[in-house]
């Protein structure tokens, strides 16, 4: 919300530059947002009387005037506006200045009468952006002032970004009264002087549910000037608080709303039928609006109506039928008290948000109609005239809100904000901020204005207390607190660990969103999503990811596109299954890898990373466990994955992760146009450990024995590692398979494993008999089994 | 016949001017070996007289040591002077880039939360984490935000179809935690929150940290103290903090806290303030007993202060040139 310096300055002035007074606004919690400084460069410009108007000798548009800025002698301008006539008074610029639009004024000859200056609009003074000629100022403008000092410029726009507690601040008063409280400063009184009525007539008002309508304040004005002009001080004022002026009546609505924090509405009295029935719509009823839109009006939303039917809907727009026109003569101002039970989320739900329904929302005062209504009933007499019927206010009092008695504890002031306030301090703020305070034993009895309908409880008043007083002037204090000491567990590997180990492995980390595209979420899954966002974002980021794998593929496309040769990058985070009803989520992490195995290097081969690259940093992670004999690698499909390159990694009997190479189908899904190989495991499956036991490290020496076999191409080394290694457990203490080979001298669909056998003892030195017989044993496993030959 | 003195002088000569090891054995034969000059005068004694062999004799093998000694001497500048050579045809072009894995990236965000914790762990904070899939009532009815509060509204919710929604703060964890847990309680909160909100300065999902502690007699003064000393530990230099009025349901009094910046700017870096009655009975804690102070902060704000990252959607691009800078 905008609120204007001026306007705020006349009903409380502190002693403060308008950087300071915005640095109090912000420390009470009304964050100015940014400060917009208006009419700036006026220097020069004065207040003139037109005292002589003739028609220009050679141009038919323009006149000739003498005006006069107060002194014995007058200026001749040359004019174009249409509105200049005798004894009207404008802003008059001297030749020699430079206008706030960048117009540079020179005492120029036109169409051969000389003009020493020039008599403005409000665009060329920078004080609107529409104009009909030359700016009327008001009769009792002072000649000779200057424009500055006459309309209050140079003014501020503070725009204020206000928290959604606090409705009372819509307006100057709201504002007012925080930066009275807060600098201790006197206040202008909001009382009105009740304007004395001169007719009797009145708009019979009818209230059917008094629930939702607990406070009406009406009157009706005849005989107003339809042709009046809202008065420029006013306009001003509306226009450095972003609203335009329209007309008289609705300019006053508006100023009182800005002024007062009340909206309100204003018919044209003739044309409403019967009385006016604020009730909930009618099953299907509609309405025309002000912007000349037609609604379809909810059952649980308020309208105004009468006999006729809705004529608008209640704090959030007047309709169109019954609106004020530039020929009104008749106008009846209401201003209601809508609760917000009755207003929260309704504007929202017909698309609309206007001025009055923000502050609906928020809450308005419950004892501000009546006032309202009065202020707009003295300006609009004031500036249009007319003769004003009675105030009609309708109350019932017990659908009002009623302020509570607060009870304040002084012990628990001190407890929750760590430090203790003098009572005289307390009372003092709480007085202040217009709570009717009275002394008990343990504290204080206080019970809120009605504005203050956000103080309800003991706490919100410690919370005004502190920020009246300013929570600058609370002390830090360090809490003294138990905190024994914690186990730090073995019973998994850190995700950090992790981390550091896929870093070190040249991977770089990335976050990747949890909502991804339906389409790539189940070429992953191989089913359709059930947890689809209502409202997503985009369709690319519609459903939440059962896969860390599309997000990351992307992320690596994205890379290649932009000339990455060689891009690995993993995460770690959650992927989401089952329903949003029943949701799990699961942390996993995974990685993708293409290009070079190895960064470009003089001295390395350069080969394109495979399978067997991205299986060590499986491995690699898997051995942080200590657990890395459980787990198995055991040939499978995959929906996103290439069959004969995809393996599951099995843990404790369950899939605990896949490996594999990306299928070229996926990745063309996904943008990569590169081959890439891609691993997903399950975090707390994977990383499950325990402080590792120590076994004793054998003094003896070690025997290594290399056989080859030919076996079947379909056995796995796995399958021959586990045989070898049960002909002779005790004493092979590790397998290495130290080459493959396939080709001429090997039937085909056979190949050729050749398997070093590490043996060793811990308690003694091996014989080269026990040697040969475990080889032996080995030899013979893996020809009962597998049939395999011994190769020479 | 050659004086003795003679041979030795010209068996030095020769040795001096051995070029390499073959030509030094070749003078160690010709004066050493079997056939050699002094092995000869050796063979030759028997020819002196009787009385005369001993003195002549000592003189040969003296000459032969003195020969032997000079060959040995040789022969080590020789061999170094090989090994040298050899060495230097090793030598290699130390400039050249090292063989094999270089190291990778961490991304900022994890890398400024994994700091986040290791603070906070230091001063006693557990480490707690909740489901990303939350509830209605987690999430904001139990946080004190009444039913279609305009705060609400705010808050730019992502909804699946039944109703449940991606939480939008970490705060959800805080009573999460307190149910599970009770009071005291110190924990902090990392993880992802997710808004539906998209543009320069907004992604629809980022990092916060939530910090709670509820105990007896925690007030106001303890919470700024608290996070003054953090503010100080993440950016490690003395900074200057301010507390600002303001608005969460879910916390009474409610501040923002702004970080006195270069060129004398405030900046908002998190929001935080003594948790609501409200919020410790909805979790069964005695609000009368307990007191508490609660935090929250978006880590990629924090990040973006830390290593001068200069827009937010930066972080999700997973950019190798830009992760690569964190290592």
């Amino acid at each position: 919300m905008k609120i204007v310096e001026s306007w705020l300055r006349e009903w409380v002035d502190p002693d403060l530059e308008t950087a300071a007074l915005a640095h109090e606004l912000t420390m009470l919690g009304l964050e100015v947002d940014g400060i917009s400084i208006e009419g700036t460069n006026l220097n020069g410009v004065v207040v003139a009387e037109v005292v002589a108007v003739s028609k220009h000798p050679n141009a038919d548009r323009l006149s000739v005037c003498r005006v006069s800025t107060g002194g014995k002698k007058t200026i001749e301008v040359v004019c174009g506006a249409p509105n200049v006539k005798e004894g009207m008074k404008s802003p008059l610029a001297v030749s020699g200045i430079t206008l706030p639009n960048g117009v540079q004024l020179r005492k120029t000859e036109i169409r051969g009468v000389t003009s020493n200056g020039m008599l403005c609009s409000a665009i060329e003074l920078g004080l609107g952006d529409e104009s009909d000629g030359i700016i009327a100022l008001a009769d009792d403008a002072p000649v000779g002032m200057t424009l500055a000092e006459y309309l209050q410029l140079p003014d501020a726009a503070i725009n204020l970004d206000l928290t959604p507690n606090r409705g009372d601040c819509f307006s100057v008063l709201g504002i007012a009264r925080e930066v009275a409280a807060k600098t201790g400063c006197a206040l202008k009184s909001a009382d009105v002087v009740p304007v004395d009525s001169s007719i009797e007539d009145i708009l019979p008002v009818e209230i059917p549910l008094p629930e939702g309508c607990p406070s009406f304040a009406g009157r009706l004005i005849r005989n107003i000037d339809p042709a009046a002009k809202s008065p420029l001080w006013m306009v001003e004022r509306l226009r450095r608080a972003g609203l335009r002026g329209i007309s008289p009546v609705v300019d006053i609505t508006n100023y009182v709303m800005l002024e007062l924090g009340q909206p309100l509405h204003a018919y044209d009295g003739d044309l409403v039928q019967g009385a006016i029935r604020p009730r909930l719509a009618n099953k299907g009823e509609k309405v025309t609006l002000l912007d000349e839109k037609e609604v379809t009006v909810n059952t649980d939303t308020l309208v105004i109506a009468d006999d006729s039917g809705a004529i608008g809907l209640a704090g959030i727009m007047g309709g169109l039928g019954t609106a004020v026109t530039d020929q009104t003569k008749d106008v009846f101002f209401e201003a209601a008290f809508w609760p917000q039970d009755f207003m929260t989320g309704k504007a929202r739900s017909y698309g609309m948000h206007t001025d009055a329904s923000l502050r609906f929302e928020r809450g308005v005062d419950p004892q501000g109609q009546a006032r309202a209504v009065e202020r707009a009933t003295e300006l609009l007499l004031q500036i249009s005239g007319g003769e004003a019927g009675p105030m009609v206010h309708h109350i019932s009092q017990e659908n009002l809100p009623v302020a509570k008695t607060i009870h304040l504890r002084r012990a628990r002031i001190a407890n929750l904000l760590g430090v203790e306030l003098d009572d005289q301090l307390i009372a003092g703020i709480l007085s202040q901020l217009g709570l009717d305070i009275s002394s008990v034993d343990d504290g204080w009895d206080a019970v809120p204005p009605s504005y203050r309908f956000d103080l309800a409880t003991e706490v919100d008043l410690i919370e005004e207390i502190v920020r009246i007083h300013g929570y600058d002037e609370v002390p830090e204090k360090t809490e003294v607190a138990e905190s024994p000491l914690q186990i730090v567990t073995e019973s998994a590997v850190d995700l950090e660990r992790v981390s550091d180990t896929l870093i070190a492995r040249d991977y770089d980390e990335a976050i990747t969103y949890s909502f991804i595209d339906s389409t790539a979420d189940t070429a992953f899954s191989g089913s359709e999503s059930e947890l689809a966002l209502s409202n997503p974002i985009s369709s690319e980021m519609s459903v939440m990811r059962s896969s860390l794998l599309p997000g990351l593929v992307s992320a690596v496309a994205s890379n290649v596109s932009r000339q990455r040769e060689r891009v690995r990058l993993f995460e770690i985070g959650k992927s989401f299954h089952g329903s949003s009803a029943e949701p799990m989520e699961v942390v996993r992490l995974a990685a993708v890898a293409c290009g070079p195995a190895l960064p470009e290097q003089w001295g390395s081969r350069a080969q394109v990373v495979d399978f067997f690259d991205i299986k060590s940093d499986v491995e690699a992670i898997l051995e942080l466990s200590g657990n890395e004999g459980d787990f198995e690698y055991v040939a499978a499909t995959h929906p996103a994955l290439q069959p004969g390159q995809t393996a599951n990694v099995i843990g404790g009997e369950t899939v605990i992760g896949v490996i594999g190479k990306l299928h070229p189908r996926v990745a063309r899904l996904l943008e990569l146009k590169r081959d890439a190989f891609v691993f997903e495991l399950d975090a707390a499956k994977a990383l499950a450990s325990a402080a590792p036991i120590a076994k004793p490290v054998s003094k003896f020496p070690a025997i290594r024995r290399d056989i080859a076999v030919i076996v079947d191409d379909k056995i796995s080394a796995e399958q021959l590692v586990k045989t070898a290694v049960s002909a002779a457990p005790d004493l092979i203490t590790d397998v290495r398979i130290f080459d493959i080979y396939k080709g001429p001298g090997i039937e085909a669909r056979l190949k050729s494993v050749a398997i070093g056998l590490i043996l060793q003892e811990t308690s003694r030195t091996l014989t080269d008999d026990d040697a040969d017989a475990a080889q032996a044993a080995a030899v013979q496993k893996l020809r009962d089994e597998f049939d395999a030959e011994l190769r020479d | 016949m050659q004086a003795l003195s003679e041979l030795v002088e010209a068996a030095a000569s020769e040795i001096d001017s051995a070029s390499d090891l073959a030509a030094l054995d070749a003078v160690r034969v010709s004066y050493l070996g079997k056939k050699g000059e002094l092995t000869a005068r050796l063979k030759s004694l028997s020819q002196l007289p009787a009385k005369e062999r001993p003195a002549a004799g000592q003189e040969i093998n003296k000459a032969k040591q003195e020969v032997q000694g000079w060959i040995n001497e040789r022969r080590e500048v020789l061999e170094s002077a090989a090994l040298e050579d050899k060495l230097s045809r090793d030598a290699v072009d130390v400039t050249l880039p090292g063989r094999g894995y270089s190291v990778g990236g961490r991304h900022p965000v994890s890398r400024s939360m994994a700091r986040i914790e290791r603070i906070f762990r230091n001063a006693g904070f557990g480490v707690r984490s909740g489901p990303e899939i939350e509830d209605d009532f987690h999430n904001f009815t139990a946080l004190n935000f009444p039913p279609d509060h305009p705060a609400r509204a705010m808050h730019d919710t992502f909804f699946f179809p039944d109703g449940k929604l991606l939480r939008t703060h970490t705060s959800p964890v805080q009573i999460r935690s307190m149910v599970k847990e009770g009071a005291p309680i110190r924990i902090i909160a990392p993880g992802r929150v997710y808004r539906c909100d998209s543009d320069q300065t907004h992604t629809p999902m980022f990092h916060q940290v939530e910090g709670l502690v509820v105990d007896r007699g925690i007030g106001f003064a303890h919470l700024k103290a608290v996070l003054h000393q953090f503010v100080e530990a993440f950016f490690e230099r003395k900074t200057e903090l301010r507390f600002r009025p303001s608005y969460f349901p879910f916390t009474e009094p409610s501040a923002e806290v702004d970080v006195l910046w270069e060129e004398g700017k405030w900046l908002e870096i998190l929001g935080c303030g003594m948790v609501h009655p409200n919020v410790l009975e909805a979790a069964d804690v005695d609000p009368e007993e307990f007191t508490g102070y609660a935090f929250g902060m978006g880590i990629e704000r924090l990040a973006m202060l830390r290593y001068r990252v200069d827009d937010l959607r930066t972080f999700f691009d997973n950019d190798m040139r830009f992760l690569r800078q964190f290592r």
